[in-house]
């Protein structure tokens, strides 16, 4: 069999094995259970003196979300300060300059809501300080601050009645003492063992061997690549990301890379099934992504290797796969499947540019960020579904006439609205988004030769991929799209802003607004939630809310793209 | 009032363990562990290092092998991709550009045999690798170019070519600076 297709199923199977252990492992560590990582308890109950928190005093979901709220909104004056004064702060051999106040801002929210929307590339408008008091530092805290939430909606969904839903500042601190910087260290080792540079000093100029000139950028990369990977926030050391040789050595580290993507958000998916004793329901949602997920793996691993048409129309040999934008030591089967890992989680790292796939591929890759809850980021993955698990009790309740519940609690208008928003705000943000830019494009074409890279129905998609990477806080993109300039810097902003907040707080006040309510056992009236019915009727929902109000837009640009020759 | 308070404070913490522990930690692996002290490995040839092998670099002799198109110019101080899409018509051009140049080059191949990736630029732009098959049909160039045989430059493209992981996952390939080193220090 084919090697590359062999490297694709190895990386799936992987992650298959490992997600249920680590799944039960998390668990633990949120109900504070004895794990073999206990020896990390004194580092924590540090941190609760210096801080001065109580880690037995309880939350209800608003004070929950007013800690979280709170911790963000100083990350953002935290990472703006430091970005706009790089160029004075230590740790800069390259002399690199402060970004400007919209860069600035752009990056800021950009990792504070742990996405990676990078409108600069690291070798140029970073310095080795804000890669690591910024960058870095978001990478864990915000994913962790995802995994937070998240942890706080199972312990409201895991207890009958209750109204504080656990002590946010815990859960913070222990998603990165016991999950994050764990797994963080184990890749990172492995990948130093492997030729990830972990060094502080500056550019290398070196002679090559035909006598000429070249620089070489290096730094701490082992320490950020295996962050942005696990945390699912994917910003990359340099500019390309994992492309780079230095970034993602040899074909090994792409798989584990690759690896590291999806193995925190599948096993939130159990760590939920653990935590609320519901395994089985854990087990039909799993079966629902990872059905959305191979579905897309075996589409764009074939689209990749079976070339583009456009250069086998010129007759040379093309048993490669469609090379441009991807790397030999990676290939194209594994460039397709990290394009679809990266696209069903929040992550946005990428292996090879996302441009220039063919058009099949590009749909769904967009589609995936579209639907943004097949395994989803760390935690906020998980919890978009659970919206849409709200909206498939609901209705299917009223198809067969019965009071929509879940999890022996009872859904109501309250519930129902939150969700409904939460839902729609997605498309709403990236069709409008797209709809304003490419009006401007039109009305001046100026503006469009400025912004986009390709013509025609791929300029369509380089924009609306930009903004549905934004929304569902990705990060990955389109990258012809000449995204550094007040207009996207600013609106691409706002939409990762409202991406991010509003689904967190909705979905975090569902679930305490649900834990409030009185327990109903089940009985034989329930509608239960746990069999192949009730997740069909979800995926059902999720096509046709999340997918079908995409349709127009996808059809105008990838699809298009895919007709027109 | 109290949120900010511990907001700074779990902030300031988290940097303690994170960007000074964590990142020591490491850093301390690099210098046990790595191929080159944390840096990027270098290629020595006669005692001079003459490139990182990771990174690509541009060959335009007739003597060496190359490698693939590069959108940035093999600047490693910089790197990125074309970004082009595979129905761009504009893109075509180039590409077509590209494959009577690498024709003219290699006036022995038919059309047919041109490997697609040899004209296509890499994501990178840095990309130190090409295919056993990129090689193979430079095998002539360059051994015209450094009066040797076929058959010795065929044995030094041997040598060098790296199978897929664990001879089962991945992708074959040759990294063009180490074969490019062989070729100087053997011939």
């Amino acid at each position: 069999m084919n090697t590359e297709i062999l490297g694709v199923v190895l990386q799936w199977v992987a992650l298959l094995l490992l997600c249920y252990p680590l799944g039960r492992y998390i668990a633990k560590v949120y109900k504070g259970e004895r794990t073999w990582l206990d020896f990390m308890a004194p580092v924590e109950r540090g941190i609760y003196k210096l801080c001065r928190i109580n880690p037995d005093a309880e939350m209800d979901w608003k004070q929950f979300l007013k800690a979280l709220l709170m911790v963000n909104l100083f990350w953002f004056f935290w990472g703006m300060i430091l970005l706009v004064l790089q160029g004075w702060l230590p740790l800069n051999p390259d002399g690199n300059a402060g970004q400007t106040p919209d860069q600035a801002f752009n990056t800021c929210i950009s990792f504070m809501v742990n996405c990676n929307l990078q409108h600069y590339s690291g070798e140029t408008g970073l310095t080795y300080f804000t890669q690591l008091y910024v960058i870095m530092l978001f990478q864990f805290v915000t994913a962790a601050c995802g995994m937070a939430a998240m942890a706080g909606i199972m312990k409201a969904l895991g207890n009958k009645t209750t109204k504080t839903i656990g002590n946010f500042w815990v859960f913070l601190t222990r998603s990165v003492t016991r999950i994050l910087m764990p797994l963080s260290l184990l890749v990172g080792i492995l990948l130093v063992i492997n030729g990830t540079p972990m060094s502080f000093d500056g550019k290398q100029t070196i002679n090559t061997l035909e006598g000429n000139e070249q620089v070489i950028s290096q730094g701490p990369t082992a320490a950020i690549v295996p962050i942005k990977q696990l945390g699912t926030n994917g910003g990359g050391y340099f500019g390309v990301n994992s492309a780079h040789p230095l970034e993602n050595p040899n074909a090994f580290t792409n798989m584990l890379e690759c690896w590291s993507i999806l193995i925190l958000p599948m096993a939130m998916v159990f760590a939920f099934g653990f935590y609320t004793r519901r395994r089985k329901l854990a087990a039909w949602i799993f079966c629902v992504m990872l059905f959305a997920y191979t579905c897309g793996i075996v589409i764009s691993v074939s689209q990749e290797m079976g070339g583009s048409p456009q250069i086998e129309e010129m007759g040379i040999a093309q048993d490669l796969g469609s090379m441009e934008g991807k790397e030999i030591r990676i290939g194209s089967a594994a460039s397709a499947m990290w394009g679809m890992t990266t696209t069903v989680t929040s992550n946005g790292s990428v292996d090879s540019m996302h441009d220039s796939q063919t058009p099949i591929s590009g749909m769904l890759q967009m589609l995936n960020m579209q639907i943004n809850c097949w395994f989803g980021g760390v935690g906020v993955g998980w919890m978009n579904y659970f919206a849409f698990l709200i909206i498939a009790v609901f209705i299917s309740g009223l198809m067969v006439g019965r009071t929509p519940e879940f999890l022996g609690k009872k859904v109501e208008a309250r519930e129902m609205k939150i969700a409904t928003i939460v839902v729609l705000l997605h498309p709403f943000l990236i069709l409008v988004g797209t709809g304003i830019a490419a009006g401007l494009a039109a009305a001046r074409p100026e503006l469009a030769s400025a912004w986009l890279n390709n013509p025609s129905f791929h300029g369509l998609s380089e924009m609306l991929y930009e903004y549905t990477s934004s929304a569902a806080n990705n990060g990955s993109g389109f990258e012809g799209l000449s995204d550094n300039t007040p207009f996207w810097n600013i609106s691409t902003g706002i939409a990762l802003i409202f991406g991010r907040y509003l689904p967190i707080v909705g979905q975090v006040a569902i679930a305490g607004l649900l834990a409030q309510k009185k327990y109903i056992p089940e009985g034989a009236g329930t509608l239960r939630t746990d069999t192949a019915t009730f997740s069909l009727m979800t995926f059902a929902v999720i096509i046709i809310v999340a997918a079908l109000s995409f349709f127009p837009a996808q059809a105008l640009g990838p699809i298009a793209d895919y007709l027109s020759f | 009032m109290k949120n900010l308070w511990i907001s700074i404070k779990i902030t300031l913490a988290m940097c303690v363990l994170l960007t000074v522990g964590y990142v020591l930690i490491l850093r301390f692996t690099a210098w046990v562990a790595s191929p080159n002290d944390g840096e990027a490995e270098l290629v020595e040839l006669n005692g001079e290092v003459v490139g990182a092998a990771n990174v690509g670099q541009a060959f335009t002799e007739d003597r060496y092998f190359w490698g693939r198109p590069s959108a940035v110019d093999y600047n490693g101080g910089g790197s990125g991709g074309s970004n082009k899409a595979t129905t761009n018509p504009e893109y075509l051009a180039e590409v077509e550009e590209r494959i009577e140049a690498f024709l003219e080059a290699h006036p022995y191949l038919t059309r047919e045999e041109v490997p697609s990736e040899m004209v296509t630029a890499s994501g990178s732009g840095l990309d130190p690798d090409i295919s056993p098959r990129g090689a193979e049909v430079q095998i002539r160039r360059v051994a015209e170019a450094r009066g040797v045989s076929e058959e010795a430059v065929r044995r030094v493209v041997d040598s060098v070519t790296e199978g897929p992981w664990l001879g089962l996952f991945g992708t074959p390939k040759v990294n063009v600076l180490k074969l490019n080193v062989a070729l100087d220090s053997n011939f």
